[in-house]
């Protein structure tokens, strides 16, 4: 029945496959040093201390020199996994990297199933449920945002959130039971009022941990953002002048449909993904048909919408018809006004109509890079909601924002209750329901494919 | 001189009563040894049955066959239904009884089953053979065998009287204290501890001054705790509530230096939950009054019992501190309170079947356990005689789960976290109150006396069918007629219910709140008419059905969820303390405990959740 075994030594390869300047095969378990100093030449490092790092050499059986390495080393219980942990530091090629491993193996070792070191971590009490769940975030992290958040998590800075907003609700739910099981008794209760202030403060909690999950969720996976707008209005001036700024970071991703093209744009760690539609960069015609039908899908799947229109040949009229047919749900919109330096003298007004606030336009002329940074300032913003900020705790994982959710429901229920005057057994339910909630983000109540499921995403070597 | 029993039970309390009760109805051949048979199911403090979460376990007994609800039934003098202000699953039932008929009609109850055998005189010690139990010795030096034993020994083992400087060893006023059974346990390796409980003085009600006190009266309509063919109440005696004040408190201080309790006397913790005078006055120095329920002992008896004046002051100071109470101002003492010490058993040392994990065959039921309250006693009394039975009888044991049942509870809340104080049961303590209440006892559990094979000899299981198919006429009923506005409306405008613009069903009426079937029936005749034909027990459960029915599906969606984990079985087998990664003192809680299932180890104290956790991991979940 118990299928893990936490007396051996666990080995991997902790950086990517794949030829680097450098590559980590990193060991975990009580052999973890005796292993490594077997084949180790250089100073004997059963005898070094911890969280020092040694030069030397690795020769296989037959004394053959199979790269030369730095070996750090981790002595429990003070390594990420609490066990002895040996990193060893060698060159990036594939050939060593198999050759190491291997002789590992050959050693003693094994190969560590994935996400065994992290499971090691969280079974060894170095982590909790969410902290764990963090380590897979950050390692899937591609930005500088979403590894912050990960960062955070992991330390444990969303768990104590988590653990204070219980103890307010532990400390309402007393208020009522003491109603409950001594109300035969001459003893004094608590303030209706009171309790319905208190239980709105702890919602207004919730609701800024749910409303930091959209933001979460798109530095996490990246902001879907739709370039649209008529034939030789600037788009493709504009994206490459968003572009250029930032060659180095840009890569070319093949999207899901053969004619639609990514750019992966980055801005103050937030990425944003750059959809442009070929049905509407080679549309020969006006914004039409087929062409309409794709943008607005794509627009569907997105969170923001660029329209670039030109200065000079496009009329307010024109802008105001082309938005009718785009923006149809509630998505966040940026009016580029392109071409200004043909046309200074334009004012946002006279483009404004019930689709189009003035501070949604942004002039700019893609051609010179005029304005290209209050652009990027703007597409920024307009991911920040005014309650969250990089700094505040953001829930980046859908399981606890559903877990969020289902708490501020049931206590939604409780207010809802004490404003139509249900007896207070009921209330108390729907306190104990938005407690049992919480639990799940932190494991306080274990539910038994939680931990499976989080597991499993782990990949070898963490 | 004795045939082999199957089963002996040493005390004749309400634990002890409920046991050989329940084993006898299972077809044991049982054997009830006391030390005193004239009080046999003493009600050794208050004379009342029942209260809240109490009187919820009283209903859950007689659901299964126990017969504390019976006697209580046949012998109360005053039923209240409490917290009917609150929902239905605050609504508990309690009686006060006449402590004389109470004990009388146990007896008599019990002497007419032809299964159960008495016999009078101290049980010494146990007869454990290869680590079993099987038999008793007595103080004459009698050996009895039998296959099984349960312990329901109360206050005895070992008990000592406190009064003021005064103590005396004793199980309770004028009882000797039983000796011999804790060291026998100790040197076979248990574990004891010491308790404290204490009960108030009895006053001379001919003494006390009534206009002085408020009257609280019984329910106009008084309910009862048996599902069977019981008496319903036709007259009853009121209780008074009388309140400490200023002078009370300073003459209880002036005992203060002569009190067990702030002298270091007395070493046993007592419940904070029941608290003597002197400690309220204590701990609640701002407090200028405590209430105090002034009760009635029976029908033909002007003694009084005063509840909320336990005290183990000196009695000069309990008689002067008494005469400084409005009423009570020439009040004459029967018998001072006093505390009293006694020794238990941690029940962390028990198996869910409460069976003993040192002595297989061995049973606890009562205070032995820790617990205090005679309905605590009761229904683990009554638990302890069925598995007494199904392990003679080599079955499964019978385990109630806390979604089942407050017994359910009360016995993994024992067995998994143990207990520092005398434990007494609240609703709180029930995660899944919603659905364990008072007039559900019978639908949760009854069904439960064909499986065991229990005698059904008032007919539960018949009258719960019936009760049943009334319970779904009436639910259609209400679902399937309308009702017009002209109707109506003066109703739920006289209870400020917004009124219907057009015709709706009844149900969607009733669902509302301050909306009940006792309004409806009054403002519709024809309500009344049909309601009629069916029994109160009916009429309560489906309209609780019916009213509550959202937040009852949200309760058992939790319980659901929870179950998964109830169904994680954990082998016998596991070494926990090969399993490094847990907390140390889980290794030790777990290896002692041996959980059956994920659920049960999470709830033993000392097991975190990350403990848990790591039991999933390890079981490859």
């Amino acid at each position: 029945m118990i299928t893990h075994n936490l007396t051996d030594t666990i080995v991997a390869l902790a950086t990517p496959t794949g030829i680097g300047a450098i590559g980590v095969i990193r060991l975990s378990g009580p052999k973890a040093i005796e292993i490594v100093n077997g084949v180790f030449k250089g100073k004997d490092l059963s005898t070094k201390a911890s969280h020092t790092i040694h030069l030397g050499t690795i020769r296989d059986e037959n004394d053959l020199i199979i790269d030369e390495v730095l070996a750090s080393l981790f002595i429990a219980p003070k390594s990420y996994t609490k066990e002895n942990v040996v990193e060893v530091s060698c060159h990036g090629s594939s050939y060593i990297h198999q050759q190491l491993l291997a002789l590992f193996i050959r050693q003693g070792a094994r190969m560590a199933n994935p996400g065994e070191f992290t499971l090691r971590a969280f079974l060894n009490g170095q982590l909790d449920l969410s902290q764990a769940e963090a380590v897979a975030d950050l390692i899937a992290s591609s930005s500088e945002s979403a590894h912050a958040i990960a960062i955070k998590q992991m330390r444990g800075g969303f768990s104590d959130e988590i653990k204070k907003l219980r103890t307010e609700l532990i400390n309402f739910a007393s208020l009522i039971e003491l109603e409950l099981d001594f109300g035969e008794e001459d003893v004094e209760f608590a303030d209706r009022d009171d309790l319905k202030i208190l239980i709105e403060k702890i919602q207004k909690l919730l609701k800024s941990l749910i409303d930091s999950f959209h933001l979460g969720n798109v530095i996490k996976h990246g902001v879907n953002t739709v370039i649209a707008g008529r034939p030789n209005a600037g788009k493709s001036t504009l994206l490459n002048a968003l572009l250029n700024e930032d060659r180095a970071i840009v890569s070319d991703i093949a999207g899901t449909t053969r004619d639609t093209i990514e750019e992966v744009l980055n801005i103050k760690g937030i990425e944003f993904r750059l959809i442009d539609t070929a049905g509407i960069r080679e549309a020969q015609d006006q914004i039409e048909a087929v062409g309409v039908q794709k943008t607005l899908e794509k627009i569907k799947q997105s969170a923001l919408l660029i329209y670039v229109f030109d200065v000079v040949r496009t009329t307010p009229e024109e802008v105001a018809t082309d938005l009718k047919k785009l923006v149809g749900s509630n998505i966040n919109l940026l009016a580029v006004a392109n071409k200004m330096d043909l046309n200074p003298y334009t004012e946002a007004k006279h483009y404004t109509s019930e689709l189009l606030h003035e501070d949604q336009f942004v002039p700019t002329s893609a051609i010179n890079k005029m304005n290209i940074e209050y652009l990027k300032e703007r597409l920024h913003q307009a991911v920040l909601s005014k309650q969250v900020n990089l700094d505040s705790t953001i829930v980046s994982n859908i399981r606890h924002y559903d877990a969020l959710q289902r708490s501020y429901e049931s206590l939604a229920d409780a207010l809802h209750g004490m404003e139509t005057g249900v007896t207070s057994d009921f209330i108390a339910m729907d306190i104990r329901r938005a407690l049992a909630y919480l639990g799940e983000i932190t494991g306080e109540i274990s539910t038994d494919d939680l931990l499976g499921n989080i597991f499993s995403k782990f990949c070898i070597g963490k | 001189m004795f045939a082999k029993y199957d089963v002996i039970v040493v005390g004749a309390g309400h634990a002890g009563c409920e046991a050989a009760v329940a084993a006898a109805n299972m077809g044991s051949k049982v054997l009830l040894a006391t030390m005193n048979m004239n009080t046999i199911a003493q009600m050794s403090c208050n004379p009342a049955m029942g209260g809240v979460a109490k009187g919820q376990i009283v209903r859950e007994v007689d659901a299964l066959g126990g017969y504390s609800g019976i006697v209580t039934d046949h012998t109360m003098i005053q039923f209240r239904m409490l917290n009917r202000s609150k929902g239905p699953a605050m609504w508990s039932p309690r009686a006060q009884s006449d402590r004389m008929l109470f004990a009388q009609k146990w007896r008599m109850m019990l002497e007419a089953h032809p299964n159960i055998d008495f016999w009078q005189e101290m049980v010494t010690g146990i007869i454990v053979k290869d680590g079993r139990a099987c038999g008793v010795h007595t103080g004459i030096g009698l050996e009895i065998e039998s296959d099984s034993v349960v312990l329901t020994n109360g206050t005895f083992l070992n008990g000592l009287i406190h009064i003021g400087e005064k103590q005396f060893g004793g199980g309770r006023a004028g009882e000797r204290a039983a000796k011999g059974i804790t060291e026998q346990l100790v040197e076979l390796g248990f574990e004891s501890g010491r308790m404290k409980t204490g009960t108030p003085p009895r006053v001379d009600g001919r003494s006390l001054d009534w206009d002085k006190m408020e009257t609280q009266a019984g329910d106009e309509e008084p309910a009862k705790f048996s599902y069977t063919d019981t008496p319903r109440l036709q007259k009853q005696r009121p209780c008074h509530v009388a309140y400490t004040n200023k002078a009370v408190h300073e003459v209880l201080k002036t005992g203060f230096d002569r009190s067990p309790m702030f002298n270091g006397r007395i070493r046993g913790l007592g419940p904070r939950y029941c608290p003597s005078i002197e400690d309220k006055i204590e701990r609640f120095a701002d407090r200028d009054r405590h209430q105090l329920f002034v009760e009635p002992e029976g029908w033909d008896t002007c003694e009084i019992y005063v509840n909320g004046f336990s005290s183990s002051l000196p009695q000069d100071v309990q008689h002067k501190a008494l005469r400084k109470i409005e009423g009570f101002e020439h009040a004459k003492m029967f018998r001072p309170g006093y505390a009293i010490e006694y020794d238990f058993f941690p029940p962390t040392q028990l198996k869910m079947s409460l069976e003993t994990q040192h002595v297989e065959n061995l049973f606890f039921a009562g205070q032995i356990n820790g617990t205090t309250g005679y309905e605590e006693a009761a229904c683990q009394g009554m638990m302890a005689g069925i598995n007494a039975h199904l392990k003679v009888k080599e079955k499964d044991p019978f385990v109630l789960k806390r979604s089942e049942a407050y017994i359910g509870v009360l016995i993994d809340d024992l067995v998994n976290k143990g207990t520092d104080e005398p434990y007494r049961m609240f609703t709180s303590r029930a995660e899944y109150r919603i659905l364990l209440r008072q007039d559900n006892a019978d639908t949760r559990l009854t069904p439960m006396i064909e499986q065991l094979g229990i005698r059904d000899e008032n007919n539960r299981t018949e009258k719960l069918a019936t009760k049943l198919e009334a319970v779904k006429a009436i639910e259609k009923f209400f679902k399937e007629t309308s009702i017009t506005p002209d109707a109506i409306n003066g109703y739920l405008e006289s209870k400020n219910s917004r009124p219907i613009s057009q015709k709706q069903k009844l149900h969607s009426i009733l669902a509302r709140p301050h909306i009940d079937t006792k309004g409806l029936r009054t403002a519709l005749p024809w309500v009344n008419d049909f309601l009629n034909k069916f029994e109160y027990d009916a009429i309560e459960s489906s309209e609780v059905d019916m009213k509550y029915e959202g937040y009852i599906r949200k309760e058992q969606e939790m319980v659901d969820k929870m179950n998964r984990l109830e169904q994680v079985k954990l082998t016998d087998k596991i070494d926990y303390h090969n399993i490094i990664s847990l907390s140390s003192e889980a290794r030790e809680k777990l290896s002692s405990v041996q959980p059956q299932t994920i659920g049960q180890a999470s709830r033993i104290s000392g097991v975190s959740p990350s403990d848990i956790s790591v039991l999933l991991v390890h079981m490859g979940r």
